[in-house]
């Protein structure tokens, strides 16, 4: 095993990492670590903008910003860190700029702005011009941007190396609570184990779309930083919450942006029907994603579904000029050709909902600090991004805040975390601190023979898709909250037929699916507690909102890890416990969402 | 829980396609265990719409779980599954079945002039190295305005192409003098300089310029052509290196 020191580690490299890394390798000695390479994250798959109250073509201001995402979110949001959000948001995009980012502009040569879902003027009046685009690789351009700006600041990263362990210690210095003295990594090149110490660790990891089938999310998203967070005891919030973006290529799932609607794309149903005017009369095929993706699986549940098996609906760009597509809408428009032979100029695409974003996560306060209750925080551990539940985007987050969040409450973490290093002692790693990792690692690398890896996986995908999707019920979710826990048992007897030790992504996918089952059943759980409608989480048998009863944050916790955990002991537990945090409820009550 | 439950919905299908056996021919090496790399063929069941990935994905999940190679995003913006499908720089994840002639074996090796590591996975650093030495960030002098910096639409559009590069490494890793020069920056490197090159916001245009005019820049680009039509992202990369030997006349000489 080799170790290291560093005040502070990042863990991956997508844009809240890169946003940290940019703060803190300036004010202490940083080191980023990533599964992949760092412009391989999936924020470079983000398409359609970055929202800010810029103003540069129309009126706006943060504090609209800021009730769109609250109502969005279904008043569920934490409504503080909205606030901070959709106010630094300004200063975000124009950091962007400063680094470089290629805005697509207007005509006087300033950022241009562009309508997106749920995006209003005068709080719901009618769509704004908010988001900041550079034509449908928004992302893409924010990835590279950070990468670049990493580059000339000389931040340090371990490529291809995947943290697989959290250690936490008791320490004198904080009061004998369990505070972050490192982490644990496998380095894929080689097999070798690491050992990471650091006075402040950044979770920068994404999300979790792999519990689900039809998703926009990469295969390596498969929640690592919530599962290494879960099993050494800290929560998970609101994982019930996941959004179904509604326009996924049908059958495969590939995002095509809601900027596509933003430049006056329409969806419709076999019968030609612009069917979103009877779900949201005023803003139409730009509500919020939560509605569209129910709208749409409602029409197909109807039977005005298109294609032979009538499951899926059409986005129509058709009317739009094809110089303007072309400007605006390049890459997603080839998507189309490319995966399903479809020409956008002349011809409507086959579009059906694909799981997205993980609105839940890893609990922190404003300051990116992890709490591991309601109200304590664990010392020097950070979260930002996908992985992160800070909550800004409650029940349902509006298109385009997720790069801002990355933006924002990256660059918070990263402060923080450098800050804290500067000035907090060291925490004694315990001795071994790397057994469990190992254990982990040769408890599955040696099974002879067992359950092939593909096989869990599809059971979990396909029963998450069939169940627990943007329609759901006691009876749907009992089902597969069985499936879950038979998955629970079968994950013991997995074998992987790759037993060497240099890129074993064998073992990989393996210890992956480990995070997607453990994740699936708190996104269940959660799920079945929740007998309301919000947001993204609709039930049939419960379709109101009740505020009343659960204007709260869940927040699931687990029996955690043993500090010397056995070979062949389960890494999966049988007690889920949830419990709830009030909602931050600062200037906005709950109304009723109608858009 | 009865099949006709009204919960039940149904999962987005592409519409029936037909199903046909195809052979992938992949070339193996693993450090640990070969000296030599070999061929294995597997047989292998696909849709019609199924890309180059999702055949690659059914040898590893269901067949030989021990073949390595890199992937992510799965549809062409993330850049980790560049390798040469009958003998062609391709992303697996953008590259579909039919459209490489599913009647003969495909071979699928990895992409040359980078060391292999295993299978499909090669050195990606020497890549990269060639990326962060020609300055790929924007430089800067003088007061930071307190707003964006004004920049024309015309003028963003003068690097607009070389923007979508995703670090792929199929232009490099296609061009011959790259398999014969480990020094050349190659084409990827080249394409990153343009993009801040001709960008009216920076100011380290002559920096770049007078690295890439060194001997194993810009000049030992032949003009073949491979790094064009292995650009899966459409870039017209011989163009921006012709555009970057023309700076280097104009504005030095």
């Amino acid at each position: 095993m080799q170790t290291h020191q560093y005040d502070v580690v990042i863990v991956g490299a997508g844009g809240a990492g890169m946003r940290a890394a940019l703060e803190s390798s300036g004010r202490a000695r940083t080191a980023v670590l990533t599964k992949l390479y760092p412009t391989r994250s999936h924020t470079g798959a983000a398409q359609g903008g970055m929202c800010a109250a810029l103003s540069n073509v129309e009126e706006d201001n943060w504090e609209w910003h800021t009730f769109d995402t609250v109502k969005g979110g279904d008043y569920i949001v934490d409504q503080d860190a909205a606030e901070i959000m959709c106010r630094e948001a300004i200063k975000a995009v124009i950091d962007l700029e400063k680094m470089g980012l290629p805005f697509n502009r207007t005509p006087e040569g300033r950022i241009d702005q562009r309508r997106f879902g749920g995006h209003t003027r005068n709080h719901g009046e009618a769509a704004v011009r908010r988001s900041c685009y550079a034509a449908d690789r928004t992302g893409h351009m924010i990835l590279q941007t950070l990468y670049q700006n990493c580059v000339k600041q000389g931040v340090e990263f371990y490529n291809e190396f995947y943290v697989l362990d959290l250690v936490l210690a008791e320490s004198e210095a904080h009061g004998g609570e369990p505070a972050v003295a490192g982490v644990i990594a496998y380095e894929l090149a080689t097999g070798e184990i690491h050992s990471f110490r650091a006075k402040a660790v950044v979770l920068a990891t994404g999300g979790a779309g792999k519990v689900f089938k039809t998703t926009s999310n990469a295969h390596t998203l498969t929640g690592d930083g919530m599962g290494i967070a879960f099993r050494r005891g800290l929560p998970l919030e609101d994982l019930e919450f996941f959004q179904f973006h509604p326009t996924g290529l049908a059958g495969l799932g590939i995002l095509l942006s809601e900027a596509a609607r933003g430049e006056g794309g329409i969806l419709r149903n076999s019968e030609g029907e612009r069917f979103m005017e009877r779900y949201a009369p005023t803003i139409k095929d730009l509500a919020p994603r939560d509605i569209v993706a129910r709208s749409m699986a409602n029409e197909v549940r109807e039977g005005r579904g298109c294609g032979p098996n009538r499951d899926y609906v059409l986005l129509d760009l058709t009317h739009l000029e094809p110089a303007h597509i072309d400007a605006k809408l390049p890459d997603i428009t080839e998507f189309a050709r490319t995966y399903l032979g479809v020409e956008p100029y002349t011809e409507p695409i086959p579009v059906y909902p694909t799981a997205h974003y993980a609105m839940g996560g890893v609990p922190t306060n404003t300051d990116a600090e992890v709490l591991r209750n309601n109200t304590e925080t664990v010392p020097g551990l950070y979260a930002a991004g996908e992985v992160a539940c800070v909550s800004v985007h409650g029940a349902n987050r509006l298109g385009t805040n997720s790069l801002l969040d990355i933006n924002v409450f990256g660059r918070r973490a990263g402060i923080a975390a450098a800050k804290f290093a500067q000035d907090a002692p060291w925490v004694e790693m315990p001795g071994s601190p790397e057994q469990h990792t190992l254990n982990l690692l040769e408890d599955i690398r040696g099974r002879a023979q067992g359950e092939r890896v593909a096989d869990l996986r599809r059971t979990l995908q396909e029963t998450m898709d069939r169940d627990v999707q943007v329609f759901r019920t006691e009876e749907s979710m009992t089902e597969a909250l069985e499936v879950v826990q038979q998955l629970k048992e079968r994950y013991q007897h997995v074998v992987v037929q790759d037993k060497g030790k240099r890129y074993n992504l064998d073992l990989l996918e393996a210890v992956e699916l480990g995070f997607l089952i453990e994740l699936a059943e708190v996104v269940v759980l959660g799920a079945l507690a929740r007998k309301e409608s919000r947001g993204g989480h609709f039930r049939e048998d419960f379709t109101k909102r009740d505020d009343e009863n659960f204007m709260v944050h869940t927040m699931a916790y687990r029996t955690p890890l043993g500090a010397n955990e056995q070979r062949g002991v389960s890494i999966f537990t049988d007690k889920v416990r949830l419990d709830y945090k009030p909602v931050n409820v600062t200037r906005y009550q709950p109304m009723e969402r109608k858009y | 829980m009865s099949v006709d439950a009204p919960s039940k919905k149904p999962i987005a299908e592409a519409v029936e396609v037909p199903t046909f056996q195809i052979t992938l021919r992949i070339e193996r090496y693993n450090p640990e265990f070969d000296t030599e790399s070999h061929y294995e063929d597997y047989e292998v069941t696909v849709h019609g719409t199924d890309r180059v990935l999702d055949a690659l994905h059914t040898i590893k999940w269901d067949m030989d779980g021990s073949l390595s190679f890199r992937r992510s995003c799965a549809h062409g913006v993330c850049g980790s599954d560049a390798m040469r499908i009958n003998g062609k720089n391709r992303l697996a994840c953008k590259t579909l079945v039919k459209d490489v002639n599913p009647d003969k074996p495909i071979t699928i090796e990895p992409i040359k002039g980078l060391p292999v590591e295993k299978d499909l996975i090669v050195d990606m650093e020497p890549f990269f190295d060639s990326y962060r030495e020609i300055m790929p960030f924007l430089v800067t002098t003088g007061h930071e305005p307190t707003h964006e910096r004004i920049q024309s639409q015309a003028d963003k559009d003068r690097f607009d192409d070389t923007t979508k590069c995703i670090l792929c490494a199929a232009c490099t890793s296609s061009c011959p003098v790259f398999w014969n020069d480990g020094q050349y920056f190659g084409p990827a490197a080249i394409v990153n300089a343009h993009r801040f090159i001709f960008d009216s916001r920076d100011e380290a245009g002559d920096q770049r310029l007078q690295i890439l005019n060194d001997k194993e820049g810009v000049w030992r680009c032949r003009t073949v052509f491979n790094c064009t039509e292995a650009c899966p992202r459409g870039i017209e990369v011989t163009k921006a290196i012709a555009e970057v030997k023309r700076a280097i006349i104009t504005r030095r000489v």
